[in-house]
């Protein structure tokens, strides 16, 4: 008997859906419609074709998402992430690293590039800040966005974790919120526009003497001033010790919300090898010596009423601004996502994820437990952890991952096919859960904490 | 002193790992399947795309030289015990001073008609993977035989390339020897939910070639033929000890081994999926091939020839697995169907997704064994209530112990003690919800 209909269950789910490639087609209209404005120039009208341009990709992106997840049952499915060209250093991927480059690139030295663009913003800046858009309002639009787009993206593929739900959330509300709206309505009100969720080191300029001017006539800006120090000197060590620097790292802060929303897609790209830790600890605690330095130089400049050091603190600076300040945290930072993973700028450059680690390693609650022994060593959590930490080594000898880099996303725990990992936080010693809580039955191995 | 391992698997590596740790001894490794050792449970996510295949190898390719650990890629074909030497396919012979066989396990067939067809494999080796990925192109369906551990991970594997694929089950519900019918059924539904093709109570009669040698059709035990370009046999393992047999090493299916993995060959040890185990502890099979028990093996054998003779003991039975998107875990004695003398208390979300049970001993209370679907629970603190006996009262008043779900997950204990209060007519209240700070103070 020859039996052609022998299932009860749905068919095979096809690769895209026939509402997927329609949600292709407006969203590839809308960036057609972006990229004729932009290279046209002068646009008729902005403000319906502002809508328009951006509605078509918003709709097409969503349309695509939802089918995306929401056909299939919920849980985790990273089917095809080192297949596909886009998440595996493919052609596509070097494509969009090579657009995301090339846009901060312009975004810092050739504005002029993005005049066009800059019209389909203006509606929007000028509703918001009262002022037409400049390439900053570009990017923070567009960035915003991107958080808000892929962070829907990101709640329906993590949808059966409430952890990542409410986590995503928070990213989403601080980015919109903290570093859109009220830094633009700030500027509608003739205040300085201020980032509450950016201070000094991250925001190097935060810290310095010339900040502490531009803010001197505001009441607003003197106390924001302020603020960021009490968040580097108090607010950090306090949060951290209760909550570790996922507080900030993977809940608060804005390149870590890109990171965790469109920089997801590439999380797995981190490396993960020995080597990869070492060059880390060294670049990410020289940049925070640095940035001290600079610092430093600017206020001692100052005491010392600008006559002994102001050509190097000038230099100083400069080179930071620069190096640090557009190379690192953007060009490489963002626009490498799809070569080197999503928190290349976050694991290597930041200071102030630097300065968050030492407090998380030193002096905190913060761990990930591991569930006795039943780690079978597959290696999901360490291919995911954008932040490079082989958290197999840890998890596969029973030990407590203790360390500076971990931002607390969740996902090492989220990814495990044998429910292993876990957040969680406890006054006790860490050393001390090590050699207790091994379920190995043999006799406590001599590992000891690994080294940082 | 050198010893030579056969077998790069866990149980292999784990004990050169740990004799390197306390040990001068030279130290090599030989296998024929890898240069280096990788995770098996992994093999499932390389072919999904999950990892590639340097991902699923636990260590860095330094580290063996670095820890001076030999790798030899190899086959051995024989063993001469009198002489301690070891043939190798190419023919040529290493002598050792201790041998340690860490030989694994092989995919068992069951005399099929069509078995050994072009397109019909297991999924226990690299080389099994490597066959997966060759039939996989154009693969119009395929046919996995045998509702265990293995059949379901195929299942997803090509279920996730958009391979339709029909799972054929013998009992009538899935894996039905080993979980009870509420947790089996729930696998069944959400089988079914993804879309593949199950099968149940059916079984493979035969398969059918084309004309190139290769599978086309099966045939099954309800007359149904179904076309397929590839077969998925999938019906538990068995110890890989072919090339051992008549031999002087006693082997019934696995090499039998005493407490301290000696087999009755002076200087001859076993470790892992290939053991048989002469007397095991109560609760425990002569034969488990899960990866835990050989990682144990590893480290109690490293200890014996560190100079340190150290029994394996296993503990308390405990395992894990993942069906789809439900994760699966056990502590203790849970057997499929409910002995006479043990009562059951089991809570089930409306969802269908996720099960929390407890058996325990009818008469004197003592909980004997946790089965979660959907749901984690802290090995070590389900092994503390099962080692010491508990009582399923004091067990109830502080199961959020256990709970080992990320954070903001809905916490389920309360509605499991209202299950026993419901089912007892007692009034239990829940008074622990879960947390670390507790978790250690009850440890301690």
């Amino acid at each position: 008997m020859r039996n052609e209909s022998i299932s009860i269950a749905t068919p095979a789910p096809l690769l895209t859906t026939g509402k997927q490639k329609l949600g292709l087609l407006l969203a590839g209209l809308g960036i057609l419609l972006i990229l004729v404005v932009w290279a046209g120039g002068k646009a008729v009208a902005p403000v319906s074709l502002s809508l328009s341009a951006f509605g078509l990709c918003v709709a097409g992106v969503w349309i695509f998402i939802r089918e995306e997840y929401l056909l299939r049952p919920e849980g985790i499915k990273n089917n095809g992430v080192w297949f596909s060209s886009l998440t595996a250093r493919g052609i596509w991927g070097w494509l969009i690293g090579v657009i995301f480059t090339g846009f901060y690139v312009c975004l810092y030295w050739f504005p002029e590039y993005l005049t066009g663009l800059m019209q389909l913003f203006d509606p929007l800046s000028q509703a918001l800040r009262g002022t037409a858009a400049n390439q900053w309002f570009v990017y923070g639009t567009l960035y915003t966005g991107a958080v808000l787009i892929m962070g829907v993206k990101f709640i329906y593929k993590y949808r059966n974790n409430p952890y990542q739900r409410i986590r995503t959330f928070s990213v989403m509300f601080f980015q919109l919120g903290f570093a859109f709206l009220i830094p633009g309505l700030l500027m509608r009100l003739q205040q300085p526009e201020i980032y509450f969720t950016y201070f000094w080191p991250l925001s190097y300029y935060q810290g310095t003497p010339m900040a502490q001017a531009g803010y001197s006539g505001s009441e607003l800006g003197t106390f924001f001033f302020f603020f960021g120090l009490a968040m580097f000197f108090i607010g950090t060590p306090v949060l951290t010790y209760f909550f570790g620097k996922r507080w900030y790292c993977s809940w608060v802060c804005g390149c870590g919300g890109l990171a965790e929303t469109a920089g997801d897609p590439f999380r797995h790209l981190s490396d993960k090898s020995l080597n990869a830790w070492k060059i880390e600890r060294w670049m990410v605690h020289g940049v925070l010596v640095f940035v001290f330095l600079v610092t430093a130089l600017l206020w001692a400049n100052v005491a010392t009423g600008r006559s002994v050091l102001q050509g190097y603190s000038d230099i100083f600076y400069k080179s930071y601004s620069f190096l640090i300040g557009s190379i690192f945290s953007g060009v490489v930072g963002v626009g490498f996502y799809p070569l080197l993973g999503s928190r290349v700028w976050c694991r290597f450059g930041c200071p102030l994820a630097a300065w968050l680690g030492i407090w998380q390693r030193a002096k905190s609650k913060f761990r990930i437990t591991v569930n006795g022994g039943q780690c079978i060593s597959c290696g999901n959590c360490s291919t995911f952890c954008e932040m490079g930490i082989d958290v197999r080594a840890y998890a596969q000898r029973g030990q407590d991952v203790v360390r500076a880099s971990c931002v607390g996303c969740g996902i090492c725990s989220a990814v495990c096919p044998r429910g292993v990992l876990r957040l969680e936080g406890a006054e006790r010693d860490v050393s001390h859960r090590t050699e207790q809580l091994r379920t190995v039955h043999v006799k406590v191995e001599d590992v000891g904490i690994l080294k940082y | 002193m050198k010893i030579i391992i056969l077998g790069n698997g866990v149980s292999g590596i784990t004990a050169a790992r740990f004799i390197r740790k306390w040990s001068d001894h030279d130290i090599s490794v030989i296998s024929d399947e890898t240069d280096y050792f990788f995770s098996r449970t992994a093999l499932m996510y390389v072919y999904m795309g999950h990892m590639r295949p340097t991902d699923i190898r636990p260590y860095e390719d330094w580290f063996w030289k670095k820890n001076r650990i030999e790798l030899l890629r190899a086959r051995v074909t024989a063993v001469d015990f009198k002489t301690k030497t070891l043939k190798a396919s190419n023919g040529e012979t290493v002598s050792y001073d201790k041998l340690i066989l860490a030989t694994g396990s092989q995919s068992n067939k069951f005399g099929w008609p069509g078995q050994e067809l072009d397109g019909v494999h297991g999924l226990y080796s690299w080389q099994d993977l490597e066959a997966m990925e060759r039939h996989s192109e154009g693969l119009k369906r395929a046919v996995i035989v045998g509702g265990g551990l293995i059949g379901i991970e195929m299942a997803e594997m090509f279920h996730s390339r958009h391979i339709p694929v029909t799972f054929l089950v013998r009992e009538n519900s899935f894996w039905d020897a080993i979980l009870p019918p509420p947790e089996s059924a729930m696998v069944n539904r959400h089988i079914l939910e993804h879309g593949i093709d199950l099968q149940l109570g059916t079984e493979l009669k035969e398969i059918l070639q084309d004309e190139h040698g290769k599978c086309r059709a099966v045939n099954t035990s309800k007359d149904t033929l179904i076309d397929c370009g590839f077969v998925g046999l999938t019906v538990g393992v068995s110890p890989n000890v072919g090339f051992l047999k008549n031999t002087e090493l006693e082997i019934k299916r696995g090499i039998l081994v005493n407490e301290y993995l000696e087999t009755n060959i002076s200087d001859v040890y076993a470790i892992g999926d290939c053991v048989e185990i002469r007397n095991p502890q109560p609760g425990r099979r002569p034969i488990e091939a899960v990866w835990y028990t050989g990682r144990i093996m590893g480290e109690t054998l490293a200890h014996s020839i560190c100079g340190r003779r150290t029994a394996y003991n296993p503990g308390i039975w405990f395992n894990s697995a993942k069906f789809l998107d439900i994760e699966y875990q056990v502590y203790g004695e849970i057997q499929a169907k409910l002995p006479d003398n043990q009562a059951e208390l089991y809570w089930e979300h409306p969802d269908g997704k996720k099960s929390i049970r407890l058996n325990y001993e009818r008469a004197s209370g003592r909980v004997l064994g946790f089965n979660l679907m959907g749901v984690r629970y802290r090995q070590e603190v389900c092994e503390k209530w099962l080692r010491t006996g508990a009582h399923i009262e004091v067990v109830l008043q502080r199961l959020g112990l256990a709970n080992f779900d990320p954070e903001f997950y809905p916490q389920h204990e309360s509605e499991l003690v209202a299950a026993y209060n419901r089912q007892t007519g007692k009034n239990v209240l829940l008074k622990q919800k879960r947390g670390l700070s507790a978790v250690l103070e009850f440890l301690r």
